[in-house]
């Protein structure tokens, strides 16, 4: 009456040698490193380079473990943290602009468990040391823009058909106002107003148009929800698009970027500590604008000096002070802009800048440029700073701008969507990529939380957490080895392989450790315990009610199970309630521990009973059970 | 004498929980309202988390006293700063609550610059372990997420519940539940410490080995309504012995992997570790003089037909010859 079916031992043996792999990745130490990646085209990575490294480090006085070459980066392997610093402070300065060094943690996980695809779990923040930020995406100031870019549309539109108009406004609950002169056709205007939003809203990609109404001669555009919502989710993803090329400038081996709720990015950035020039360099919320230039530096000082600034222009000035005449309209927009790239242009050989705006810039800009060959074009970098009011009591939120000329270069031909700025040096093409990429949020953000995590901290919060697992973990082996002799021996086998199935499910499906984790690890324990003693203490009830030994370990295992699964069950719907509610840390914790208890049910419905079958089923004459 | 086996509950022990069921009732009553009162009234020291601001952990190379720290600051000119040891005696968490509607961090890092001067003296210099800055309307939407985390919790146990058992014991179950999770927050309360994320992760999953433990308890008192001939009483107080060994060896076991977590986990494991604690003694009291006496009550109370397999096998049953 006690036997086990075969598959399920075939079973426990699949799961314990696959979990044993997946879980041996973290035994292996990490080590501290620095990792070189060229930042230009021209830098490569090449045995020269590695030399070079080599001669650097050896001057510091610092000896690495290796230095290694691959996929196009250099790895410099070092004994300590310490080590790791000094060798990226001589190398940063000394390897110059075209490459940038990074701190890594490098793993020694053997070739042939990675290729099986068994890689440790990557440290929390709190673990390893670094810098988190999260930042809000103002969404709606991305909308209050857009909603402008529209207005301005319409303007073009009406003006091109000869339609006349007093004004076009956005009003302040995002629709556009448009008053008409007397007289003027308002039916064509309408018209031209829904032809002129019809491929910049959001109808191509299947939403609903704007509503456009007419009252006499008032006409009303209110877009859709549905756009509303697109622009937002728009400016979100777009931001994070362009945050992600800013970080990986940085410098640091694996920034994370995650999008949190609707309108909030994470971003980590392991090893660093200096959060001043990450935040400057993240944090640039600054945007763009061509403007076509209506009177060079000359006109425009006489014009400041003068005080008669033409009516369609604006003076604006450059890094050097100087000023310059703008034309009040904008040609295109940051939002516009796709990408920026420093290059060496093939025709002249000389430095420039590549820039692709998307294709509605790119009509603008074609307008434009084929009846201004010959005029320069403008480039405006314009810094937001956010700063808070008070008016009348209430806060008024609200930005200070600003403005700089950063680019000013004459029209040479006729171009649409992608084009290029030449009359550089080397280093200002390197730097006018660098700002127009930096430029090109399409919402402002601000950064609503950060946390700082020295390394040495980190060192000891992994000492802590294993300290307290291992501890947590003694207490209960030792106290079911007393309590239940055998199967307190088979419960503690069980809750080795336990530990072991959580170790290499987190590390298989890359989950992150952290001190929560290491919480919840220790928890996961604690209730694992609770099948066990629920099965053990069903068979020491059955045995008192004198039932035989073997036909009790199998009435205890049944009735416990029922119970094992409803209590258990409801563990899971706490954590999964952590989960879907928390966020980063809290996440970490309700993972560990959901994984834990899903584990526990199979390690003591399936495991444990295995073992005590194998133990005792082949006693013939069974007389009492060591529980 | 016997050594083994171990048992540190007499086996079949008679013990007439149900007695006093009515003591217990009020009891549970009076503790719910006094928690509810010390929550209400005392509230939590809550952490950076759920307030915004900045929170500056310094370490410093000899024990610091918290006193001249704070008078440090004061004079420095950062005001209203709570300063209190974590972990170790040279470790300080520093924390300066941030302005009702500040919404970005910007000027943490000078904040936490000046934080930093103004605790160390030139004797005893501090080194900065970690810094945090919360922005307002991150710490406001935590509480938001907080209070929809427990509200999702107590309805999926409801619901659960009542499909594997019936609406009586899902109802109870959620009440004693509520109750351990309002004594311990009232208990946490008391103790005046930081309220921070990791503790609500406590209370939440309080909440789960709670509704653990009577789950356990009522999962007998089900069997025993169906296979014994007792009148609900007897069933219960026999539930509950039966079940007695297993609840006090469960939380004993709990109780001990906690505890090496509060000793050995360092100061942001604490609040943890101390809620999970506090959980675990006031869950298994819950469960055992509690859960059960509630079943009694007006609506609640629970009679063996509740419990019987329902009206489709009557019908099966009536169908026989």
């Amino acid at each position: 009456m006690l036997e086990f079916p075969r598959w399920k031992y075939a079973l426990i043996l699949v799961v314990l040698v696959l979990a044993a792999l997946y879980a041996l990745p973290n035994a292996y130490q990490k080590n501290p490193s620095v990792q070189i990646t060229p930042s230009t085209s021209e830098a490569r990575i090449d045995e020269a380079l590695r030399q070079r490294v080599e001669v650097l480090l050896s001057e510091a006085g610092v000896t690495p473990i290796g230095t290694e070459i691959d996929d196009n980066h250099l790895l410099v392997r070092l004994h300590d943290a310490d080590a790791q610093t000094v060798a990226s402070d001589v190398l940063r300065p000394a390897l110059g602009e075209n490459y940038s060094v990074a701190l890594n943690l490098a793993s020694t996980v053997p070739q042939w468990l990675s290729d099986l695809g068994a890689r440790p779990m990557s440290l929390g923040l709190d673990l390893q040391g670094g810098v988190h930020f999260v930042m809000q995406v103002d969404q709606a100031a991305a909308l209050q823009k857009r909603v402008e870019g529209y207005a301005d549309g319409i303007r073009t539109a009406l003006r091109d058909a000869r339609i006349g108009y007093s004004s076009v406004e956005r009003r302040n609950d995002n629709t556009i106002g448009v008053v008409l002169v007397e007289g003027a056709d308002v039916n064509a205007a309408r018209a031209r107003i829904i032809e002129s939003l019809a491929s910049a809203s959001g109808q191509v990609v299947g939403g609903s148009g704007p509503q456009v109404l007419a009252d006499g001669n008032r006409i009303t555009v209110r877009l859709s929800q549905g756009e509303i919502d697109r622009i937002a989710a728009d400016a979100v993803e777009q931001n994070r698009t362009v945050i992600s090329n800013r970080i990986n400038s940085i410098g640091v081996a694996e920034p994370v970027l995650q999008r949190q709720g609707e309108d909030r990015l994470v971003i980590q950035l392991p090893g660093l500590q200096d959060t001043a020039e990450a935040k400057r360099l993240i944090g640039a919320t600054a945007t763009l604008e061509f403007r076509a230039v209506t009177g060079d530096e000359n006109q425009a000082a006489a014009a400041v000096a003068s005080g008669s600034i033409p009516a369609d222009s604006r003076v604006y000035y450059d890094q050097n002070e100087r000023p310059l005449l703008l034309s009040r309209r904008v040609l295109v927009s940051g939002e516009q802009l796709i990408n920026a790239n420093p290059i060496t242009d093939p025709e002249t050989g000389m430095p420039a800048v590549i820039i692709t705006i998307n294709s509605a810039g790119g009509k603008r800009m074609l307008d434009h440029t084929l009846q201004n060959v010959g005029n320069r074009l403008g480039i405006v970098y314009v810094e937001r700073i956010p700063t808070v009011r008070t008016v009348n009591g209430e806060e008024v939120r609200g930005s200070r701008s600003v403005e700089r000329v950063i680019s000013s270069s004459t029209i040479q031909g006729v171009f649409g969507r992608e084009f290029r700025t030449t009359g550089l040096s080397r280093e200002e093409a390197n730097d006018l990529a660098q700002q127009l990429k930096a430029g090109a949020l399409a919402a402002p953000m601000d950064f609503v939380e950060e946390r700082v995590v020295g390394p040495s901290l980190g060192a000891e919060n992994v000492e802590r957490g294993l300290t307290a697992v291992l501890y947590a973990f003694a207490f209960t082996l030792v106290f079911f080895m007393l309590y239940y002799r055998m199967f307190g021996i088979v419960t503690c086998l069980a809750l080795i392989l336990n530990l072991l199935i959580v170790v290499a499910v987190m590390s298989l499906f890359g989950a992150t450790m952290s001190l929560p984790g290491f919480a919840g690890l220790a928890l996961s324990i604690g209730l694992s315990v609770d099948a066990n003693v629920l099965i053990n203490e069903r068979i020491r009830e059955e045995l008192r009610a004198g039932m035989p030994p073997k036909a009790a370990i199998v009435t205890g295992y049944e009735k416990a199970s029922d119970t094992i699964f409803d209590s258990n069950l409801t563990g899971i719907i706490a954590g999964v309630a952590l989960y879907a509610f928390g966020t980063g840390p809290l996440q970490g914790f309700a993972v560990t521990l959901v994984i834990g208890i899903v584990a526990s049910m199979f390690t003591a419905i399936v495991v444990s009973r295995a073992l005590v079958t194998l133990i005792y089923a082949p006693r013939k004459k069974l007389k009492s059970l060591a529980i | 004498m016997k050594i083994f086996p171990l048992t540190l509950i007499p086996a079949n022990t008679r013990i007439d929980f149900m007695r006093l069921r009515h003591v217990w009732s009020a009891l549970f009553v009076l503790l719910f309202v006094a928690s509810l009162a010390v929550v209400g009234l005392k509230g939590f020291n809550f952490a950076l988390d759920f307030t915004g601001g900045t929170a500056v952990n310094v370490r410093f190379e000899q024990p610091v006293s918290v006193d001249d720290v704070r008078e440090r600051l004061d004079s420095a000119g950062i005001a209203n700063a709570q300063v209190q040891t974590f972990g170790s005696g040279n470790d300080l968490l520093i924390r300066v609550r941030g302005a009702e509607d500040q919404k970005n961090v910007d000027g943490n890092a000078e904040l936490a610059a000046n934080v930093l001067s103004a605790a160390s003296t030139p004797d005893n210099p501090g080194q900065i372990l970690s810094t945090e800055s919360i922005g307002s309307q991150v710490s406001g939407d935590l509480r938001k997420n907080a209070i929809y985390a427990a509200i999702f919790v107590l309805v999926g146990f409801l619901l659960y519940i009542s499909l594997r058992f019936e609406w009586k014991f899902a109802v109870v179950a959620s009440l004693t539940t509520l109750f351990d999770v309002m004594v311990v927050a009232a208990l946490f309360s008391l103790t005046g410490r930081e309220f921070d994320l990791t503790v609500l992760a406590g209370l939440l999953s309080v909440m789960g080995f709670s509704i653990n433990d009577t789950i356990v308890v009522f999962d007998r008192v089900r069997e025993n309504f169906r296979g014994l001939r007792a009148d609900p009483l007897e069933v219960f107080n026999r539930s509950i012995n039966q079940t007695l060994s297993r609840t006090i060896i469960t939380s004993l076991v709990f109780f001990l992997s906690v505890l090496a977590l509060f000793l050995y986990g360092g100061g942001s494991l604490e609040g943890l570790a101390l809620t999970q604690m506090m959980g675990a003694l006031v869950g298994t009291l819950s469960s055992i003089f509690i859960a059960c006496p509630l079943l009694t009550w007006g609506v609640l109370r629970v009679t063996k037909q509740d419990l019987l397999p329902k009206a489709r096998d009557e019908e099966a049953l009536a169908r026989r010859p």
